[in-house]
């Protein structure tokens, strides 16, 4: 490791605070690995690609999930030494809170474009976050030794979004390495350093917090006025809690721990809180003897936006699904869930999700670390349903829809949209925009060549399969990005699915009453295909209230014998059998019914068209 | 349908003859030869290996040798392979091994599976001669385009040739085995093709449903985007050939097996009745004192291995629960059903069992358990498999 400024807090002139924002893939933790490798925050031994991203399932994924800080050593060109601090965020739309609280720690952010994409939809959403924070952001090329790098383009979209002139965007490789030594001056030149005030009573926010079973909870913080110094008596301003500081430190990556934090700096706080619900992310620390009057703004919790019902295959493990789930929420704030019951899937939990991603990967979690079989039911957006009684009455899944009688009418969410695809797609794109109920659309040419349309789309026409289309309508070219905007009224019905006539919670949904009979038809369809032939004629239906609107049958099982089982034979075939019998436990009795687990997901899953 | 009252003890059918089975004493003889690989083929067989005819006889004959003592054969089964491949002399030495190490009923049943491109009224009269009292010929069809897409080289004259002279001979019972379901075999044809086969007056038919088994060429053909067979259409043809068999007087008594009373196959019905029953020769499986066991596989291996006197590849004991429940899986495939025993009384219990006496699958029947809808045998056959000891 280079040099360590040991326990002194460091003067906040000396300090630099910046993020690096943009689009999924453009280069964020390439880059972060460049920095780290220069400063000598991390030896050539340990280097690896994208070290930040240390969770399994993003170094799978190749994507940043949760954000990481990371504190480096530089020499500037006028001969200081600077710390600086960095946090690499990801790009991914579930995840833009990550970047709304990584941004509330710095006073600057680099905004990449990937130099062959261009400005992209997320890089759009995130500069205009920055901006709204009141952050210095630096425009930067990436990945300008691709061979189909444009950056004329690029720089031009960029300076479209940001002002200012092309000579102020930089041109990097976090690849090669190229325009990546000067970086680090241009932010001590360009990003403020903070300005805080060190007499002030001790403010520092909480923007991020993780799980570890050793020490308990590890707050991630910014300080903004005071210092904080370990051993002080501390109080969460938001939650009332007040504990010890038992350890404060900063991260090089690895935590290295310190006597004090001085303003303006970022690093970690351990209290011996050992429950992640008692410390609130955006919740502002300050001294129990000298508390602070006014705490920091903080910002509002993530709110999930896609809902789903998961159940133990085996009844039995519903309990180490429940244990499972507290772990999981202990290093994801952001995953909501409360039980549910359904008749056909028994007992199991609803849970709120960020977006689809999160929810593949919540699930992907609990299979693999916890090793747990599980159903997943047809995700859902949250609606907001007026009662004859005048209550509004949230529901997060088809079951607990009012029956009809009881409810005046129905809202649905609607999300800000934004769409960025090159100009020779729009008509393609609106065209999808409308089939999906898009409504005051906007649009701005970025450049001749690229379009930002904007739209106010149902958000459950976006979240599900919407993205996947979109790319197939525009060879891949078009990005997406959106944003809560709000509950509007809909005409919306639900449309349940009936096996062997006895109706499946599992399969209903609430779709716009237009679309019901397409919905329908789909779900029968798949069905149809889905479900093994059994012994006896299955019927599959859809249905609004008591009217059927689609209708297919599985025919039964005919045939279901080995032709042969002679002498020689017995042992094969009886393994055989064997070895079907245990492919059933794989299925769900639904009434009397085997329905294929794969089934729940597989009928719901929303293909590209 | 109270048949069992005015049925005889040797119907096809009939409980009696199905559990007396148990009491057989039955050996099996494999002759792994064959002049070319059928493309559906997943038996233990070699291609171009007669060269190594009188090592294999050498190492068959060793092996019988060595098998512990028994009573008198009642049944002995020559299959394969092609065991009408071999000098019919050859196979008499290994018949008097047989006699010589365990005896023969006098009434015994000697089989062989025979293939009618190989066969000939001079073969008929030698195996004949040989002791053989029956033959069944793998004549598959007799429509000429299934024959060529089942990668047979027989004429379906052939078949009608080898069943004449069979009879001419004095065979006591003459079988046939059909495959129905293959590529573009539509119900007329195999209509057709059975009518044909049942019109030679058969003692005997067995209709197999063609299976893609893995590592044969049919499975990699169908992997590669050939037709797989229907099971519609085979279950269409199934009830044909069950209707046909029947209205021309055979009795039904196993999922594949049709037979005139008197001319069941003993050394099967004794499988099915869980008898033990030896075996001898490569890929070879036997069940003697609970221990079912089976020779190697590969046939340099076998050889070797039988040669030196240790031929067997591996073993299992059947005993408890396993081999009630075994008993129940083997049993359910005869007409005749299956004592219900304690594994019936399970499977009445279980929530499955139920479904399936529902569905009209099984039937419980005083004491026994019958499989009423034959094409669903493996459905009740998971189940069994499936239900935990009391
Ligand atoms: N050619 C080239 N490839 C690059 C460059 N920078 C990053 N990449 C590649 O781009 C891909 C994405 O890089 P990441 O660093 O994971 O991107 P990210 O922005 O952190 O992605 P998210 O965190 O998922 O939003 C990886 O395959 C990198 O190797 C570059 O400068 N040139
Ligand atoms: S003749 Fe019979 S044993 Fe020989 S390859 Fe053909 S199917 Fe297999
Ligand atoms: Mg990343």
């Amino acid at each position: 490791m280079a040099h360590n400024l040991a326990d002194q807090m460091v003067e906040q002139f000396r300090i630099r605070n910046f993020c690096i924002i943009a689009h999924i893939d453009h280069g964020k933790s390439t880059l972060a690995d460049r920095l780290l490798e220069q400063t000598g925050a991390i030896s050539a031994r340990d280097m690896r690609e994208q070290v930040l991203d240390s969770m399994d399932l993003e170094r799978e994924r190749g994507i940043t999930i949760k954000a990481q800080a990371v504190r480096l050593h530089h020499r500037g060109g006028d001969g200081r030494d600077y710390v600086i601090n960095l946090i690499d965020t990801p790009g991914h739309v579930d995840f833009s809170y990550e970047v709304s609280r990584s941004l509330a720690a710095c006073e600057g952010a680099l905004l990449l474009a990937d130099a062959a994409q261009g400005v992209q939809a997320q890089t759009l959403a995130n500069a205009y976050l920055a901006i709204n924070a009141g952050l210095e952001v630096i425009p930067a090329l990436n990945k300008i030794d691709l061979p189909a790098a444009d950056p004329e383009r690029v720089t031009q979209e960029l300076v479209g979004i940001l002002g200012g002139s092309t000579s102020e965007v930089l041109a990097l490789s976090a690849k090669t390495g190229e325009g990546v030594p000067a970086l680090l001056d241009e932010v001590v030149r360009l990003v403020p350093p903070p300005a805080g005030d060190p007499e002030a009573p001790l403010r520092a926010l909480v923007f991020d917090s993780y799980y570890d079973p050793y020490r308990g909870v590890v707050c991630y913080v910014r300080v903004v006025d005071g210092s904080l110094l370990a051993g002080d008596q501390i109080r969460f301003m938001a939650t009332s809690e007040s504990h010890t500081a038992d350890e404060v430190g900063v991260l090089t990556p690895k935590a290295v721990p310190m006597q004090e934090l001085g303003p303006g700096e970022v690093g970690y706080l351990i209290t011996g809180v050992k429950e992640i619900g008692r410390i609130k992310v955006g919740d502002t620390v300050t001294h129990a003897r000298r508390p602070a009057v006014q705490a920091l703004p903080g910002y509002a919790e993530p709110k999930p936006m896609v809902f789903s019902g998961l159940f133990p295959t085996d009844g039995d493990d519903f309990e180490r699904l429940r244990e499972a789930l507290e772990k999981l929420t202990l290093n994801d704030a952001s995953l909501q869930y409360e039980p549910e019951t359904s008749k056909a899937l028994g007992f199991g939990f609803r849970l709120g999700f960020l977006g689809l991603l999160h929810m593949e990967i919540v699930r992907e979690r609990l299979e693999r670390e916890y090793g747990l079989d599980l159903v997943a039911t047809a995700p859902s957006v949250a609606f907001r349903v007026h009662l004859t009684s005048g209550e509004l009455r949230e529901i997060r899944s088809p079951q607990d829809l009012p029956e009809p009688d009881y409810r005046t009418s129905i809202d649905e969410p609607y999300v800000k949209a934004m769409i960025i695809t090159p100009a020779e797609y729009i008509g393609g794109v609106m065209e999808l925009i409308q089939s999906r109920r898009g409504l005051e659309g906007s649009m701005h040419y970025l450049s001749p060549e690229r379009v930002e349309l904007t739209y106010q789309v149902p958000l459950s026409e976006v979240v599900f399969d919407f993205f996947d289309v979109l790319k197939s309508r525009t060879k891949g070219y078009a990005s997406l990005d959106y944003e809560p905007s709000g509950y509007r009224p809909s005409d919306l019905v639900k449309v349940d699915v009936l096996l062997n006539s006895v109706p499946v919670d599992a399969f209903s949904s609430i779709v716009h009453r237009d679309k019901a009979a397409a919905y329908g038809k789909l779900m029968t369809e798949r069905l149809r295909e889905l479900i093994p032939r059994q012994l006896f004629d299955i019927p599959i239906q859809a249905a609004i209230g008591g009217r059927i609107i689609a209708r297919e049958t599985v025919k039964a099982r005919r045939k279901d014998v080995l032709a042969k089982c002679y002498g020689g034979d017995i042992t094969r075939k009886r393994k055989l059998l064997e070895r079907q019998k245990e492919g059933k436990k794989r299925m769900k009795m639904v009434g009397s019914v085997e329905v294929p687990q794969e089934a729940f997901v597989a009928a719901l899953r929303v293909d590209a068209d | 349908m109270p048949r069992s009252e005015s049925t005889p003890t040797d119907w096809p059918d009939s409980p009696e003859l199905a559990d007396r089975a148990g009491g057989w004493t039955a050996a099996y003889v494999h002759i792994p030869f064959c002049s070319r690989l059928c493309p559906y083929c997943d038996f233990a067989v070699v291609t171009g290996r007669e060269g190594d005819l009188d090592r294999y006889l050498f190492a068959l004959g060793a092996e019988i040798d060595s098998e512990p003592a028994w009573k008198p054969l009642d049944s002995v089964y020559f299959g394969g392979g092609t065991p009408s491949l071999i000098d019919p002399t050859q196979l008499a030495r290994v018949l008097e091994k047989l006699d010589r190490q365990f005896g023969l009923a006098a009434d015994v049943e000697i089989s062989l599976e025979a293939n009618p491109e190989d066969w000939s009224p001079a073969k008929a009269v030698a195996l004949r001669e040989a002791g053989f009292t029956r033959v069944s010929f793998g004549a598959q069809s007799f429509e000429q385009r299934t024959l060529i897409s089942l990668g047979r080289r027989h004429r379906p004259e052939q078949g009608e040739e080898a069943v004449a002279s069979a009879r001419a001979a004095g065979f006591r019972s003459v079988n046939l085995d059909l495959i129905y379901g293959s590529a573009g075999e539509d119900l007329a044809r195999w209509t057709s093709s059975v009518e044909r086969a049942l019109g030679l007056g058969l003692d005997h038919l067995s209709c197999y449903g063609l299976t893609v088994e893995p590592g044969t060429a049919l499975h990699r053909r169908v992997a590669a985007g050939a037709p797989a067979p229907d099971p519609d259409i085979q279950a269409d043809q199934w009830e044909t050939a069950n209707a046909l068999a029947t209205d021309a007087g055979l009795v039904r008594y196993e999922v594949s097996n049709w037979a005139r009373p008197g001319h069941t196959v003993r050394y099967n019905l004794a499988v099915w009745a869980q008898a033990d029953f030896l075996g001898f020769g490569l890929s070879a499986h036997r069940f003697r004192g609970g221990i079912r066991s089976h020779n190697y596989r590969h046939f340099d291996t076998y050889l070797e291995a039988a040669t030196a006197g240790v031929p067997v590849a591996g073993y299992e004991e059947v005993s408890g629960w396993d081999r009630e429940l075994e008993r129940l899986f083997l049993g359910l495939r005869r007409a005749a059903g299956v004592i219900s025993g304690a594994g019936g009384a399970a499977l009445g219990a279980s929530p499955e069992g139920a479904r399936l006496e529902e569905a009209g699958v099984i039937a419980f029947d005083q004491d026994r358990l019958r499989v009423r809808r034959p094409l669903l045998t493996d459905a009740a056959s998971r189940a069994v498999l499936a239900l935990p000891p009391p």
